[in-house]
């Protein structure tokens, strides 16, 4: 542990929670006022009619049919983009077209905000297809997950009403004044920093020195070719130059990061020094994470009336996270024992980070790296800018704790809100009963109905994570993809499903994913936990809507104080994560236990 | 009535009890309750596996699956048994009521007068047939008095001694079948069918086949089956995550079924599932032996969300009448000049105002008199003189309210003082009813002064609604009274509101405004005109001295006719949820424990690393695995007690309730099956079992 690390959480913690009530009440404006300036709400109206917007409000039904709808045609729009990049512009490298398998789980990853990559971009995706297809929807999928969390704001602000509001409305709304101004300055600050942001051929360059390496020769069939005495025949290559990958980094950058989308250009993301250049962009990038995840907690505090609601809930994301980072952050300082005993000298000194720092960038050093990795794994952003299989085994199981909370600590754009809404409700259905009372939660009584959507909602994902997992351990094809055996292999596979089923995306690597068997049951995962939540949740959402409000009183269970906030973390820990014990006793913490942590 | 107190485990009770949790192994009964089903599938299944172990090569040596089984078979047991004894109970309570059940035989009339009649059995009657009762006959069904009046000995239902009389039309018209006739005669019609009548209803409401999940039972068995559901996925992909360890690590054999299945079972909140039927029907034999009828489960459950409370005044805030307070003699008149007249005044006044004038007068010393030697001659109240009084030889002396007795003076030629005029407001102003004592001694007009009738406010409702704001629920009394004295009132016995001058229309509309306001109403009513209100109020207890048509309105029928029994129905509904809620939390808490204790037993073969995680130091994987699993049924058992007697109930403010609750029940939870299954585990291997 040193100092820096918690300097820079500090810093960090800081910044974010001075941005918060600002930008949460800005986000109230969005849902409900009208712009101020004339052009714009012109603009709005106009744009909207050209659509052929009817924007009076909806029910929940025809909220969650627009957003299927919505999504729906993303899907398509971005399979066709890969499918046919070969023959649309754009496409100096002349990518070929994309597989099906590859494309199905790519356009779903992209839509459903998970933005899990099972290819490498920078060889496979053309310009169009980065822009026009997977940036578009690092904007609409964002927008769609703040609209849902708009629509469970409202049905606890308030009663009596059917009416939830608009699906296109707030989705245009949402994108105009929100994601792309902000998205706008940051990758323009970005780029003063070094992003690149171009339409260029690849670039090949002559290296200073030469690279050479070792591969077995190959023969004509492209199999190794085989000495007399039965060994591979190894032969050294020169490389003298290097080809560069170029394009529009910077715009997709800043919308992946704000938008919690975390797909990468680049295949090693935020690891790329053209993604992420210094200490300065890799702060802003992890700030613009959870921007709008920790703000919208305001906005339902200050829509329904009582911001110290709000604060609650922020109260319990941060100290979750606080502790969590801290966690990771002590384990990989502790380094690798497996290369202590090698005598390595792990200890961290003014001339190094010491610790493990396999995997990790040495211009970010351990704690801008775990808290990068805490930042993008707790909100469903999932960018990285180190390798987490490259972390200790104890290291390794944070973030993936953290995303198996359900992605309600910060959360995903939107999808972080409800996902703790739904948690703070089972929550206060346990409490309410304990002080005597039919629980209610910000003066909504919660019935058999909101049981059962809330219920779904919690339930699916680690079903999802689970039977996924279960099929892969024991299936050939699954196991084909893992790079290690053991443990270590159980806790690549583990990841993969709980980082699709919560719609993170981060990957552990290690995993050779992009095989139709991953692909396929990955986009299946993704698919249904983003969707098969997010209707419960607009479900739920009806029925609050619906109910009346009751005035708090003194026999009411408060809901934002400490003891709430303890029962509320109780809760995610129990009920949520609890369900992960035996399946991070047979990974992380079998690998932890091993007498040399080695993989 | 005299109830005998049952024992928790009251012998006569257990037995039953025993039997009856064999019974309830129908699997038609199981699947009611989804976590024990689950519970239940497992017992058989690993049943089979024991069975499967003794006649071939088992997957585990045949006493651990059969040890685990027969566990598991217990756990199914102890919460048949739970709510086995809980029926039991309920319907011991409801047994002295059911007794007087006893079919007898009805005089039933052809028309609806008094005429001719066939004798027929009483459970024949239905609804609008018409029965002629006399006396000592037994009242066949429920009904109301159609034609005549009569005494009626209600103590079986109310344990009140005294009769009451019945007569038709008005307040007082409604009987209840297995009251007895005193005296005189009556025409009843019958109001229910056989099988309907609110006794039938209650002992349905107890008894399991009929039973009627409430609304937030349901939704607790909603999260609790979403628990199941995910548990039940959990411990079924530990298979294949066994498998893939077991290949990669080329030790140790793939988890057991066995194993899977008792692990699954300690999980799953068997605990609260065990125990959820048994809370319910506890909750409605607490308002058994609180003398109160249900005539729903989900009434009971609506009772602890009540925000308000609707008091009457007369009965529930008030003794039932006004008493004499104080003497204000007018001016130039003595104070026990006053008393003695107003004392002779009141001698023959059988009112309870009357008499407490009577005692009042006492204090100074006057002795009760004999009427006849006084030669006196009373003159009863009467409407028109809206006065009464006593004629003495030389002297007639009055008591009445103020305006009566201005013209009555004025009419004798007399006058009535300012001094009386002031006195008489301030009396108003108190919230008191000021009754003028005036009299004519050989022919002189004098008014003697007021004496003040107070409305006597119960002894120690004050602290009633104190503890009642602590625990967030308002009250508002009811009255007739005008705003001055209701607000005198109101203070003195400090409820939150009140509402003057009420009449039906705005009792119903006040109860709509309040409950538009996202509140629950409860209230207390016995008349007719109550009806529409009861109708409206989310909890609604009639008074059982009340019409038929006020019990129809409510949802609960107070026997004792106690108004201030709401407070305790209050109380009951809250210590029902409140032990829901803690016992789920204690079983979602112990899940902690009990994975420490099964996992490493179940992959210490595979990973040997994992025996780490055994922080008990159990002996066994097989007694660690053993011991979670014999915990798991007893806990059932040894939290019988606190679910048929429900969690310690406070009168605190919430945040006080849920800080005691979670510390006790979550905490607790955590803390207690670590050390359950570390005892269990040491008694076994002590029994030399390992």
């Amino acid at each position: 542990m040193t100092i820096e690390f918690f300097m820079l959480l500090a810093v960090f913690l800081a910044v974010l929670l001075a941005t918060v009530r600002p930008l949460g009440r800005y986000f109230a404006w969005i849902m409900d006022g009208r712009p101020a300036w004339g052009p714009l709400a012109a603009l709005e109206t106009r744009l909207l009619r050209l659509c052929g917007v009817d924007d009076s409000e909806m029910d929940w039904r025809h909220y969650a049919l627009g957003l299927l709808i919505f999504s729906l045609i993303g899907t398509l729009i971005v399979y066709a983009l890969q499918r046919l990049q070969l023959w649309l512009p754009l496409n100096p490298q002349h990518f070929g077209a994309v597989t099906p398998d590859s494309s199905f789980n790519t356009a779903i990853s992209f839509v459903t905000n998970t933005n899990w990559q099972g290819y490498a971009g920078e060889s496979t995706m053309s310009y169009l297809t980065q822009m026009l297809g997977l940036a578009v929807q690092n904007f609409l999928s964002a927008a769609s997950g703040i609209a849902v969390a708009f629509v469970l704001i409202r049905a606890f602000a308030r009663h009596s009403t059917r009416l939830l509001g608009n699906f296109w409305k707030d989705t245009y709304r949402i994108t105009a004044y929100a994601l792309l101004p902000i998205s706008f300055v940051l990758a323009l600050v970005l780029v003063s920093q070094g992003v690149i942001q171009n339409f260029l051929a690849y670039q090949n360059v002559t290296t200073l020195e030469p690279t050479s390496y070792t591969t077995p020769k190959l023969d004509a069939a492209g199999q190794p070719v085989k000495g007399a005495d039965g060994q591979v025949i190894n032969e050294t290559v020169v490389v003298p130059q290097q080809t560069i990958a170029m394009g529009p980094v910077a715009s997709q950058e800043a919308i992946k990061e704000l938008g919690t989308n975390g797909g990468g250009f680049f295949n090693a993301n935020s690891a790329h020094p053209y993604e992420n250049p210094n200490a300065l962009t890799n702060f802003l990038e992890m700030l613009a994470v959870p921007l709008i995840p920790a703000a919208l907690v305001y906005t339902f505090g200050f829509a329904i009336g009582d911001t110290r609601q709000g604060w609650a809930l922020l109260a319990a994301m941060v100290l979750v996270f606080a502790v969590a980072v801290t966690l990771l952050a002590a384990a990989e300082h502790q380094g690798n024992p497996a290369i202590g005993a090698l005598g390595v000298d792990q200890a961290h000194t003014a001339l190094q980070s010491g610790g493990n720092m396999e995997g990790k960038e040495t211009r970010f050093g351990i704690a801008a790296s775990v808290l990068f990795d805490a930042v993008t794994t707790t909100t469903s952003c999932g960018a990285v800018n180190s390798m987490i299989d490259s972390y200790t085994p104890l290291g390794g199981m944070v973030p993936m704790a953290l995303i198996q909370l359900g992605e309600t600590i910060f959360g995903g754009v939107g999808s972080g809100l409800t996902g703790m809404l739904v948690f703070a409700l089972v929550a206060v259905f346990i409490g309410g009963l304990m002080v005597g009372r039919t629980p209610e939660y910000v003066g909504k009584k919660i019935e058999s109905f909101d049981m059962k959507m809330v219920s779904i909602a919690v339930l699916l994902m680690p079903i999802l994570v689970l039977v996924g997992t279960a099929f892969a351990a024991v299936l050939p094809v699954g196991l084909a993809g893992l790079a290690n055996p053991g443990a270590h292999g159980f806790s690549e596979m583990l990841y993969a499903f709980t980082s699709a089923a919560n719609n993170n995306g981060s990957a552990f690597a290690g995993l050779s994913a992009n095989t139709p068997f991953y692909n396929g049951l990955l986009g299946v995962a993704m698919l249904f936990g983003r969707f098969w939540v997010m209707v419960p949740i607009l479900a739920l959402a009806g029925s609050l809507a619906a109910k009346k409000r009751i005035p708090a009183g003194s026999g009411t269970m408060p809901t934002h104080g400490a003891m709430f906030i303890s029962l509320l973390i109780g809760t995610l820990l129990l009920v949520g994560a609890l369900n992960f014990f035996p399946a991070w006793a047979l990974g992380p913490i079998v690998e932890q236990l091993s007498p040399l942590a080695s993989h | 009535m005299t109830r005998k107190t049952l024992t928790l485990f009251d012998r006569s009770l257990v037995k039953p009890a025993l039997l009856e949790s064999l019974r309830k192994l129908d699997p038609r009964v199981q699947w009611r309750n989804p976590v024990m089903f689950t519970v239940y599938v497992g017992s058989l299944f690993t049943s089979a596996l024991w069975v499967q172990a003794l006649v071939s090569r088992g997957e585990a040596p045949a006493w651990f699956v059969g040890a685990v089984a027969l566990w598991l078979w217990f756990t199914v047991l102890f919460a048949n048994f739970a709510e086995a004894l809980a029926e039991s109970r309920a319907r011991a309570q409801a047994a002295s009521l059911r007794g007087m059940k006893k079919s007898v035989m009805a005089k039933k009339l052809k028309e609806a007068k008094q005429g001719p009649w066939t004798v027929v059995p009483g459970d024949s009657l239905r609804r609008d047939d018409f029965v002629l009762v006399e006396a000592g006959d037994f009242v066949p069904c429920d009904g109301q008095v159609f034609e005549g009046v009569a005494s009626v000995d209600e103590s079986a239902i109310t344990g009140e001694s005294a009769p009451v009389i019945r007569e038709s039309g008005g307040d007082f018209s409604a009987v209840t079948g297995g009251t007895r006739v005193l005296s005189d005669w009556m025409v009843v019609r019958c109001t229910t069918n056989p099988g309907e009548s609110f006794l039938d209803r209650m002992i349905a409401l107890v008894e399991g086949a009929k039973r009627r999940k409430t609304p937030n039972e349901i939704a607790l068995t909603i999260l609790l089956v979403a628990l199941t559901l995910v548990f039940l996925l959990v411990t079924a992909t530990l298979l294949p995550f066994s498998i893939f360890a077991v290949n990669a690590a080329h030790a140790g054999v793939p988890v057991t079924l066995t194993v899977l299945v008792a692990l699954l079972v300690c999980l799953i909140p068997t605990t609260i599932g065990g125990l959820l039927s048994a809370i319910g029907v506890a909750g409605m034999g607490r308002m058994l032996l609180a003398n109160v009828v249900a005539t729903s489960g989900r009434a009971i459950e609506a009772a602890g969300d009540v925000d308000v409370l609707l008091l009457d005044k007369t009965g529930t805030i008030t003794l039932g009448n006004r008493q004499a307070s104080v003497f204000l003699p007018a001016p130039g008149v003595d104070e026990k000049e006053l008393a003695d007249a107003a004392q002779l005044a009141s001698l023959a006044d059988e009112t309870p105002e009357g008499r407490s004038i009577v005692v009042l007068a006492k204090q100074f010393a006057l002795r009760e008199r004999q009427v006849h030697e006084l030669e006196a001659s009373f003159v009863p109240f009467s409407a028109h003189t809206r006065m009464s009084g006593v004629d003495l030889p030389q002297r007639q002396i009055r008591k009445g309210a103020a305006d009566a007795m201005r013209a009555w003076m004025e009419s004798q030629g007399g006058s009535f003082p300012d001094g009386v005029v002031q006195t008489v407001e301030t009396v108003s102003r108190r919230g008191s009813t000021p009754l003028v004592v005036a009299e004519v001694h050989e022919g002189k007009p004098r008014v003697l002064g007021v004496v003040e009738l107070k409305d006597i406010v119960k002894g120690g409702i004050k602290e009633r609604f104190a503890q009642l704001r602590r625990m967030g629920i308002r009250t508002v009394m009811i009255t007739g009274d005008n705003r001055l004295t209701a607000a005198a009132i109101a203070a003195e016995a400090g409820v939150d509101d009140f509402l003057a001058e009420a009449t039906p229309e705005n009792k119903l509309a006040l109860i709509r405004k309040t409950q538009a306001e996202g509140r629950l109403v409860a209230m207390t009513g016995d008349g007719t005109n109550d009806a529409p209100a009861l109708a409206q109020a989310d909890v609604a207890v009639a008074m059982h001295s009340g019409t038929q048509a006020a019990k129809e309105a409510g949802n609960m029928v107070d026997l004792d006719s106690n108004p201030t029994k709401l407070i305790e129905v209050v109380e009951i509904g809250k210590q029902m949820l409140m032990t829901r809620g803690a016992l789920t939390t204690f079983s979602i808490a112990n899940d902690i424990a009990k994975y420490f204790a099964i996992l490493p037993a179940a992959f210490v073969a595979t990973y040997p690393q994992l025996g780490a995680l055994n922080i008990m130091h159990l002996t066994s994987p097989d007694s660690a695995i053993l011991s979670a699993v014999i915990f798991n049924a007893l806990i059932i058992v040894a939290l019988i007690p606190l679910a048929l007697k429900g969690v310690r109930y406070q009168a605190m403010g919430a945040d006080v309730v849920l800080a005691r609750n979670l510390l006790i029940y979550g905490l607790g939870g955590v803390v207690v099956p670590f050390i359950g299954i570390k005892l269990i585990d040491l008694l076994l291997t002590a029994m030399g079992l390992y």
